[in-house]
């Protein structure tokens, strides 16, 4: 147990680590142990827990739940560790959910669902209760970032300023939009009268990410609320801990008891029993196209549950000999290297005019190699560690694919450091399209950098993937933007600026990046269904 | 090979039996074929071109040439819509012949598919033609200096894998918004029915729909259906057909490129008859519910629930009804019933019978077949029906009602939802408080008040639960085949966000 200390501390530059206080599954607006498991931690551990908790040691905080168990005994349910990437080391113990409590939290949001006050409640009312859902999280902004960086080694300035305020901006944005669900009226061709209503569409299951656990988490509950929905969220195992907390601030919001229900777990285990379960009406995955297809299949073979998917990508940049260099290699580069190329979005393949293609190289592999990596807690930093060992394995397996296969490695490809998942900015010249590192997400910091001629062949290139996830161009000519923007087969596209995600802006893959829509109002609908009613009009004075 | 006619009416000779694929009738590559029958005789009518993976792989390899590189979704939504009215309009004109050849392949009534299904899809290709110059994204105000819009593009090649029950209203459920979205696709007819389908096939290349953009593959479900739900090329499907065949195709969607699916599946739809009811018109609405069609519809009002006070008319009205009810030659046009699709489905629904004989309902009239040659089973109601037999659960897809009694609101909208499926729903009353509640409270993609299978192109058509996902009809038909796309660009020096 001692060993858990040195990591919970390790914050430094500054910043105190919070206790880690929810690490127990959110079941029907409890804390609970899993069902399962029953580690059986000898009475001795409680005691020297309870000790701990006493004596105002912060680093201790993360046995609380153990003080908390409902049975008031020492038979622990399961729990698996998570882990801090910048040192390996375990964070906090937390309860581990299988199908056992999946199945009660499935029955917790059916019952809510079926019975509770949540989708009867008006929408504006709705509305009402996750505006001060927002404005606890807003309260918490600085707990909360840094849960999160050290759950996944994500930049604590980055955090603070950008992602926990992206998932309070989201959940306000869905707010509001939750008084204005309106069906159509519809005028017929003969003498009826017709109608539709947008309901609710029952319990859903949410399977979050760990790449960005706060914004993808509100990106699936804050429509699926705002809908009248109560739900089942299953975040990633490597990062369970934000998730345990707003299920708790949920709580104190007045979000009635099992609308929001957070089963920690493993995909194999937990995501796989909320795919497959007959009683889920619906299931909202953002992750890899594997498991993607997973999920797809589970709720095919169970009650045939509607599915969205949010899967990989292999995103094209496309910089035009137009371009102003220097703006076209800082965007370029943060479309690879920010958030150290885990995102679905990344824009991994970089397609430069043959004109400003040198320079373009030139500047990009300075710019890599002044990136400074480290301490994600430090605010000099600019790129943090992989989330664990298994992706940082990946990413450097691919590096040797790109190697063995004749791609030009110009700037990094090895690890960083000799502590944690560190991995140096890599860039690849001489990358044909036919290579593992040109067709393969990589979800780490590797540039594929290409050169094209003519705008035809750019735009054949960029749509040479599987994927069509997002696109980015960089011209100023406005006839280039439009041809390319609507020739390349991807859901968004950005022109001149990259990874500006905006909760009106519907977000979703074309092709093998999935189906269904993320953000904006076409997010709402993603949780909703369409009832149409349908009487005889007589005497009508117009059809 | 040209089946027999009957009562007056011509028999059309057969024109098109082989695969349409790339705007030419081709056969198969196996050079394989399948018969056609005449459900009333069960004799054959024709021999069709069977399609299998090579030819959906022809088809699905034009359909992408079109899509990729051809002029149907390049040309202007109003250019499409001009083409389309014209294939309208061809139907029309061959509506007396369609109307035979679909009475012909599935012993659907004549008078209905000339009155009804043939000219519904025309207003469906009308109504999509008058849609596709109607598409547009939305311009979005960001919370930063950025404007972005939406563009809906065409999906891209399209799966439409059609039954046997309404085969020229499905085709063009499906083709019609697909056509107007600019998506080029290959059509799966049931192998029950694919006469008309090939039809249909031959009018749009003479309306000017260019080669490619619509392709009619014949065959079998577990050889074309199959490789065409699993096809790497294709970029969405949809399907309508049964619970356990949808689930085939979603799987082989998830398995193969991860397109997305649109499943119309099965019901077990409730009809409520509450005492306000005038009760004549409620046995009307009722019979004609299930009855309809051989009920062979997926909507069909299997399960009726009649309040107490009404009951016992409802059933003496309900049988009265029945005994001017004629089975029989569908081309007569006396006749109210034609036969069943097909041997096994003739099978299925007596067993069924057969069933709910065993399990203790009461058989009030019907339950056996009629007449000797062909698949015609009398109308069939159950009475004394419990919530938990198999007649009251499954879908029976045949002339068979099962009829309940109940107290309370609560207790019908309780047993109303006491299914797996959520595809329709009927209500009878005439109390406004209790039509919105019920229709409320029911879970069902479509409720009809005081009515029964009043479908429109402008109304959407969809399952809750169990019924599938994704919706046909109305302007929600042609999302399926359109997806977003979000362009997002800086703006300097705006004067306001």
């Amino acid at each position: 147990m001692a060993g858990y200390n040195g990591c919970v501390n390790g914050g430094g530059y500054g910043f105190k680590i919070p206790e880690i206080q929810f690490t127990k599954l959110f079941i029907d607006g409890n804390f609970v142990d899993s069902v399962s498991g029953g580690l059986g931690l000898p009475s001795f551990l409680i005691l020297l827990n309870e000790w701990r908790a006493s004596s105002f040691i912060p680093m201790i905080y993360f046995t609380v739940p153990i003080l908390w168990s409902p049975l008031g005994d020492d038979s622990l349910g399961k729990t698996f560790e998570t882990r801090d990437p910048r040192n390996e080391e375990v964070i906090a113990r937390v309860a581990e959910g299988s199908k056992e409590d999946i199945d009660l939290a499935v029955k917790a949001a059916r019952k809510s669902f079926d019975h509770g006050t949540w989708p009867r409640m008006s929408g504006y009312e709705r509305g009402r209760v996750m505006m001060k859902f927002a404005k606890l999280i807003e309260d918490h902004i600085d707990e909360l970032a840094v849960i999160d960086s050290l759950n996944c080694g994500k930049l604590l300035r980055f955090t603070k300023k950008n992602e926990i305020p992206a998932g309070v901006h989201i959940l306000r944005y869905y707010a509001g939009a939750a008084d204005k669900i309106h069906g159509d009226t519809l005028k017929l061709s003969g003498e009826f009268h017709g109608y539709t209503l947008k309901e609710p569409i029952g319990v859903v299951g949410h399977i979050v990410p760990w790449n960005f656990p706060t914004p993808l988490l509100f990106l699936k509950v804050s429509p699926s609320l705002a809908a009248g929905c109560t739900m089942v969220v299953k975040p990633a195992e490597q990062t369970p801990l934000s998730a345990l907390y707003y299920a708790h601030l949920a709580k104190l919001a007045g979000i009635p008891d099992g609308v929001i229900n957070v089963v920690t777990g493993f995909g194999a285990t937990a995501g796989a029993a909320l795919c497959s379960h007959m009683d889920v009406d619906k299931i909202s995955f953002t992750g890899s196209t594997a498991v993607g297809r997973l999920v797809m299949e589970a709720a095919a073979k169970s009650n045939l549950k509607h599915v969205t998917l949010e899967l990989g990508g292999k995103s094209p940049v496309i910089v035009f000999d137009d371009a102003d260099v220097d703006i076209a290699v800082s965007m370029a580069h943060n479309a690879t290297f920010f958030n150290k190329g885990e995102f679905c979005a990344s824009g991994s393949r970089i397609y430069v005019q043959e004109k400003i293609y040198d320079e373009f190289l030139k500047k990009s592999v300075e710019l890599a190699k002044s990136t400074v990596i480290g301490d994600p807690f430090d605010p000099e930093v600019q790129q943090g560690p992989q989330i664990d060992k298994k992706q940082f394995d990946k990413i450097l397996g691919y590096i040797e694919y790109g190697k063995n296969e004749g791609a030009n490695l110009l700037t990094g490809g090895k690890s960083y450091g000799n502590k944690g998942y560190y991995i140096e900015p890599t860039i690849f010249t001489d990358v044909q399209e036919n290579m593992k590192i040109a067709q393969d997400e990589i979800f780490g910091p590797v540039m594929a950098l290409m050169k094209f001629k003519t705008i035809e062949e750019a735009i054949e290139k960029a749509n040479a993937t599987s994927y069509g996830l997002v696109a980015g161009i960089i011209t100023k000519d406005l006839n280039i933007a439009n041809r390319v923007s609507r020739s390349v087969r991807a859901g968004t596209v950005w022109i001149n600026c990259y990874f500006v995600l905006d909760p009106s802006c519907p977000f979703g893959g074309y092709k093998m990046s999935g189906f269904g829509k993320c953000q904006g109002m076409e997010a709402l609908d993603e949780y909703l269904q369409v009832k149409s009613v349908i009487t005889p009009i007589y005497s009508s004075p117009w059809l | 090979m040209t089946s027999k006619g009957s009562c007056g009416v011509k028999m059309p000779e057969i024109k098109f039996t082989k695969l349409f694929i790339n705007g030419s009738f081709v056969d198969s590559v196996s050079g394989k074929t399948f018969e056609t029958r005449d459900p009333r005789t069960a004799e054959v009518i024709a021999v069709v071109a069977e399609g299998d993976n090579q030819d959906i792989d022809l088809a699905v390899k034009a359909a992408r040439e079109a899509f990729d590189y051809g002029k149907w979704p390049r040309k202007p939504g109003f250019e499409r819509g001009r083409i389309m009215m014209k294939f309208a309009d061809l139907i029309d004109q061959h509506r007396e012949e369609l109307a035979i050849l679909e009475s012909l392949d599935s012993g659907k009534l004549l008078h209905l598919n000339k009155a009804l299904d043939i000219p519904a899809v025309a207003n469906y290709l009308r109504y999509y033609a008058g849609a596709a110059d109607k598409i547009r994204g939305e311009t979005l105000k960001c919370s930063g200096e950025y404007q972005a819009h939406t563009l809906k593009e065409p999906i891209g090649v399209v799966g439409h894998i059609i039954p046997w029950n309404f085969p020229s209203i499905m085709f063009f459920m499906k083709a019609a918004p697909a056509l107007a979205a600019g998506c080029t696709m290959i059509v799966k007819p049931a192998e029950q029915t694919p006469l008309t389908a090939l039809y249909y096939a031959n009018l749009s290349k003479e309306a000017g729909i260019p080669d490619g953009v619509l392709n009619v593959v014949t065959g079998y479900g577990p050889t074309a259906g199959a490789a065409l739900s699993s096809h790497m090329d294709i970029d969405t499907i949809s399907f309508t057909g049964s619970t356990e065949v949808g689930r085939q195709v979603m799987e082989a969607a998830a398995r193969s490129n991860l397109k997305s699916v649109s499943l119309e599946l099965g019901g077990k739809s409730p009809l409520i008859i509450f005492n306000d009811a005038d009760v004549n018109m409620a046995a009307d609405l009722a019979k004609n519910a299930i009855f309809f069609n051989k009920g062979e519809i997926c909507v069909a009002g299997s399960r009726v629930f009649v309040q107490e006070d009404i009951y016992d008319e409802f059933i003496k009205k309900i049988s009265e009804s029945l005994k001017t009810w004629v089975v029989g030659d569908p081309f007569d046009p006396n006749v109210n019933q034609g036969p069943q699709i097909d041997k096994k489905q003739f099978e299925k629904v007596l067993r069924y019978i057969e069933y709910g004989k065993r399990d203790g309902a009461s058989l009030l009239t019907g339950g056996k077949p009629c007449g000797e040659k062909g698949y015609f089973i009398e109308p069939t109601i159950f009475t004394d029906v419990k919530e938990d037999m198999l007649i009251a659960q499954d879908e029976i897809f045949g002339p068979v009602m099962c009829l309940m009694k109940f107290k309370t609101i609560e207790e019908a909208i309780e047993k109303a939802n006491n299914t797996i499926y959520g595809l329709a729903a009927g209500v009878v009353t005439k109390d406004l408080n209790t039509a919105n509640r019920v229709s409320r409270s029911v879970r069902a993609g479509m409720i009809w008040i005081n009515c029964y299978n009043a479908f429109d192109q402008g109304c959407p058509h969809g399952g809750y639960k169990m019924s599938g996902f994704g919706r046909d009809l109305g302007m929600h038909a042609l999302e399926k085949y359109l997806q977003v796309k979000t362009v997002i660009t800086p703006i300097y020096g705006s004067p306001w966000l």
